[in-house]
C-alpha cells in the first residue's frame, strides 16, 4: 500500500543521505522524495511516498525514527490529508493544438506560464493522480518534457507535525 | 578559561571523559592528534599492525567491561581499513567511538591523497557518525560521540576530523561539556507500566513457558535481574550464542543456547512452548530458522531498548519498549506482589518433558581413542580453567564448539563476533581484554583459517606484553565450510582446504613468544596445563584435532526450531 511519511530533520549536511541511505540499505521502496528548510532554519521537512506492507511500513517508520538527526515523524496516510504535487510540462502548440491545450489547461485548473510560437509551459498542481490524468489528457506524443517535485502533504484539522 | 589547540582539545576531551585506552595507528592526517598524545601520560596509546585490529581490540575492551572502546586512525586506507571492525561492532551493538583523521577540509572533495569519504563509507555500518567542522566544536562533538555511543541500543559513532581543525598554533577556549542534549534522541528509560503488567499476567498463566534471552541482556546490565527473576518464578531458561553467560550455564534452569547450533533441549522446547518471554533478543534468522514455522504456539512477550527489534521478523503480542534491566525488576517486583502463581502441575509436567529431551540427547560427542576431537579440547580447558577465563573467539567450527562446551556462568566473559561473524575477530579482541585484565586467563579459540586474518598482532602482543593464549583448533581446513560443503555439495570442497600451512610455532617463535604443538591425544590434559602454567607468555598451541568433526545438534535449512540433525546420520 502506498504511504506518505513527512519527517522533520534536522538541517544538516549529511542528514538527508541518511534518509536516502537507509531505504536503499534495507530494501525499501522511495517513489518520491521532496526536502526543505522550513521556517525554523534548523529543521527541514522531508516527504517520502512508499509502497509496502503493513510490516514493511512499520519497519521504516521505526528504522526512520533510530536515525539521530530525525527528529519526529508522521504517517500521513494514517488519517484524512492534503496531499500537492507540482508539475511543469512542456507541449508541443501550433496550429489547432493550441486552443486544444488550452482548453485542457483550463480544466485541469493548470497555468500556462511560458509561451513561444511552438511550446506552451505548463504549470500544474495535485495529487498524483489528477497529475497523471493530465499527461494522458493531453497524449504523451506532444509531451515535450515534465518535471514533478513529488509529493508535499499535510494533516487535515488540527494536527501539526511540529516541536 | 583555558586555550588549547583542537588536537589538545580532542586529547584533553579523551581524558575528561575518563578514556584510559585508545587503539590506533598514525598517519598524515592524525598527526597533530599524535602529537598531542606524546605530550600527555593519561590516556593511553596501543599501537596495532592493522588498523581493523584496533577495532576488534576496542571492541574485546567493550564487550569485557561494558564500557565503550575508543579507536584512531587516520584519514583513507587508516579509515576504511577500520570498516570490518566498525560492523562487527555495529552487528553486536558494542560501544564504541572510532575517531578518524581526515585531508584539511580544504582539501575534501579534491581526491586529495588519502582523501575517503568517511563519513559516507561508514554510515550503513554506524549508530552515527560526525564531522567535525570547527576546532571549537570538538569537546561537544567528543561528549556526544560517547553518549550515543553508549546509551540507548550501543553501537559505534565515528568522528571525522579534517586536519585543519587539529592545528597546533590556532587555539580555542575549551570545556568540556557535562551534558549533552539531543532533542531528536531520547532512549526510553522505563518501560509501558500497563504492557509489563499484562507481560505478567501471562507469564503467570503459562502453561509451556520459556524465557528467551540475548545479549541486550549483558549490554543492559541485567543478568542478576534476570536470574533473580528466572529462579523466583522457577523456568526454563535459553539464550542465543550472544547472551551467553547472561544467566550461569551450569544451572538446572539452563537449557544451554538456542538456534542453528543450540542445544536440543532448548530448540525443542522453544517449539513446545506456549509463551515466550524474549528479553533484549532480536529473532536473527540464526535463531528462528524458518520464521513462517516458527514456534506455532506461542505468545510472544518482546522487551528491548530499540523498538525497531520488536515485530521485525517475528510479531510480537506484548512489545514493551525499554532498558531491560528496568522493565525486568519492575516484572520482578509485580510477580512477588502477584496474588496468582504459577501452574505448578502445568509447570511440572512441562519440565518432566524438557528432562526426557535433555535425556535423550543432550550435548554429546563420539570420542576416539587416538584422535582429538575438538569439543575434548573445549571441556578440558573449560576444567582447567574452571570455567573462569575470558574466551575470546573467530568464526567456524571452533566458534560453536567453544560456545557449546565452555561453561560460562558470568557475563561478558564470551567475546565473539555473533551477529557479522568476522573472522579475525578473536585474537585482537583477546588483547583488548587482556590489557585490561592482566591477571585473569584470557583464551583466544580459534582455527588456522581465522588466525591468519590478523595474526601480524603477534607483533603488538610482544610490545605489551599482552600474554594471551591462542588455541589453535588445526582441522586443516575451513571447517565450517567444508561441513556445509558435506551436507549441501556432495563433499566438493571448493577451496575449503588450506594447502600449505604455516609452521604456527616457528612463526610465534619468530614474533617472540612461545609455541607448543599438541598431536597426541594422550599428551592433551598434560601440555594444556604447562600451557596455563606459562602465565607471563603468550602461547600459540596449535592442536591437531579431527579433520572430519561436524558440529552438531544443526538446524536443517528452511525448517522449523525443532528440526535438526544431531548427527552425520540421525535426523529429528
Amino acid at each position: 500500500m502506498r504511504r506518505i511519511i513527512s519527517v522533520l530533520l534536522e538541517n544538516e549536511p549529511g542528514a538527508l543521505s541518511r534518509v536516502v541511505g537507509l531505504f536503499s540499505q534495507r530494501n525499501y521502496n522511495i517513489e518520491t522524495l521532496t526536502v526543505a528548510p522550513t521556517e525554523d532554519e534548523t529543521l527541514s521537512r522531508l516527504t517520502v511516498t512508499t509502497t509496502g506492507s503493513d510490516k514493511v511500513i512499520e519497519q521504516i517508520t521505526k528504522q526512520l525514527n533510530k536515525l539521530i538527526e530525525v527528529v519526529k515523524l508522521v504517517d500521513l496516510t494514517e488519517g484524512a490529508h492534503i496531499e500537492r504535487e507540482l508539475m511543469l510540462v512542456k507541449l508541443k502548440a501550433t496550429g489547432s493544438q493550441r486552443a486544444e491545450i488550452k482548453r485542457t489547461v483550463d480544466i485541469f485548473r493548470g497555468q500556462i506560464v511560458d509561451v513561444t510560437s511552438s511550446v506552451y509551459t505548463v504549470q500544474l498542481a495535485g495529487d498524483s493522480e489528477k497529475l497523471d490524468g493530465f499527461i494522458q489528457a493531453v497524449g504523451t506524443s506532444g509531451v515535450l518534457e515534465v518535471v514533478r517535485s513529488g509529493v508535499s502533504g499535510i494533516a487535515r484539522g488540527e494536527k501539526v507535525l511540529s516541536l | 578559561m583555558e586555550l588549547l589547540s583542537g588536537a589538545d582539545m580532542l586529547i584533553r576531551s579523551l581524558q575528561d571523559e575518563g578514556i584510559e585506552y585508545i587503539y590506533g595507528y598514525p598517519g598524515g592526517a592524525a598527526l597533530h592528534i599524535y602529537d598531542a598524545l606524546f605530550r600527555q601520560d593519561k590516556v593511553k596509546h596501543i599501537l596495532v599492525r592493522h588498523e581493523q585490529a584496533a577495532v576488534h581490540m576496542a571492541d574485546g575492551y567493550a564487550r569485557a567491561t561494558g564500557k565503550p572502546g575508543t579507536v584512531l586512525v587516520t584519514s583513507g586506507p587508516g579509515a576504511t581499513n577500520t570498516i570490518t571492525g566498525i560492523a562487527t561492532a555495529f552487528m553486536d551493538s558494542i560501544p564504541m567511538v572510532v575517531l578518524c583523521g581526515q585531508v584539511a577540509s580544504t582539501l575534501i572533495g579534491e581526491d586529495a591523497f588519502q582523501e575517503t569519504d568517511m563519513m559516507g563509507v561508514s554510515r550503513p555500518v554506524v549508530k552515527h557518525n560526525l564531522s567535525v567542522r570547527h576546532p571549537e566544536e570538538i569537546p561537544e562533538i567528543i561528549r556526544k560521540a560517547y553518549y550515543i555511543a553508549a546509551t540507548g541500543r550501543p553501537g559505534p559513532v565515528v568522528v571525522d576530523i579534517p586536519k585543519d581543525m587539529t592545528t597546533p598554533n590556532e587555539r580555542y577556549e575549551y570545556a568540556y561539556p557535562k551534558k549533552v542534549k539531543l532533542r531528536s534522541y531520547n532512549p526510553a528509560i522505563r518501560g509501558h507500566a500497563g504492557q509489563i503488567k499484562k507481560a505478567v499476567d501471562m507469564l503467570l498463566a503459562a502453561k509451556r513457558p520459556i524465557i528467551y534471552a540475548g545479549g541486550g541482556v549483558i549490554l543492559g546490565k541485567a543478568s542478576d535481574q534476570l536470574t533473580e527473576l528466572v529462579r523466583m518464578i522457577g523456568y526454563p531458561i535459553t539464550n542465543t550464542i550472544m547472551g551467553i553467560g547472561c544467566y550461569p550455564a551450569s544451572d538446572k534452569q539452563h537449557l544451554g543456547w538456542l538456534g542453528m547450533h543450540g542445544t536440543y533441549e532448548a530448540n525443542m522446547a522453544m517449539h513446545h512452548s506456549d509463551l515466550i518471554l524474549c528479553v533484549g533478543a532480536r529473532f536473527d534468522d540464526r535463531v528462528t530458522n524458518a520464521t513462517e514455522k516458527f514456534c506455532p504456539g506461542a505468545r510472544i512477550i518482546h522487551i528491548d531498548i530499540d523498538p525497531a527489534s520488536i515485530s521485525k521478523t517475528v510479531d510480537a503480542d506484548v512489545p514493551i519498549v525499554g532498558p531491560v534491566d528496568a522493565v525486568l525488576k519492575e516484572m520482578l517486583s509485580l510477580v512477588k506482589e502477584a496474588k496468582e502463581k504459577p501452574d505448578a502441575d502445568a509447570i511440572a509436567s512441562w519440565w518432566k518433558q524438557i528432562d526426557e529431551w535433555r535425556a535423550f540427547h543432550g550435548m554429546r560427542y563420539e570420542t576416539s581413542p587416538d584422535v582429538i576431537k575438538p569439543q575434548e579440547v573445549i571441556e578440558m580447558l573449560c576444567r582447567l580453567t574452571n570455567g573462569e577465563a575470558f574466551v575470546t573467539s573467530d568464526v567456524g567450527q571452533h566458534q560453536m564448539f567453544a560456545a557449546q562446551y565452555y561453561k560460562f556462568d558470568k557475563p561478558n566473559r564470551w567475546i565473539n563476533s555473533g551477529g557479522l561473524g568476522t573472522m579475525g575477530f578473536g585474537f585482537p579482541a583477546a588483547m583488548g581484554v587482556k590489557l585490561t585484565h592482566p591477571d585473569d586467563e584470557v583464551l583466544c579459540i580459534t582455527g588456522e583459517g581465522s588466525i591468519q586474518m590478523n595474526i601480524q598482532e603477534l607483533s603488538t602482543c610482544k610490545q605489551y606484553n599482552l600474554p594471551v593464549k591462542i588455541i589453535n583448533l588445526n582441522n586443516q581446513a575451513l571447517g565450517m565450510v567444508k561441513q556445509w560443503q558435506d551436507m549441501n555439495y556432495e563433499s566438493r570442497h571448493a577451496e575449503s582446504y588450506m594447502e600449505s600451512l604455516p609452521d604456527f610455532i616457528k612463526l610465534a617463535e619468530a614474533y617472540g613468544h612461545k609455541g607448543v604443538r599438541i598431536e597426541k591425544k594422550e599428551d592433551l590434559e598434560t601440555k594444556l596445563k604447562e600451557v596455563l602454567a606459562m602465565k607471563d607468555d603468550l602461547v600459540f598451541v596449535d592442536i591437531l584435532v579431527d579433520r572430519f568433526e561436524h558440529v552438531y545438534p544443526m538446524q536443517v535449512a528452511r525448517g522449523s526450531m525443532k528440526d535438526m540433525w544431531l548427527s552425520k546420520t540421525e535426523r529429528v
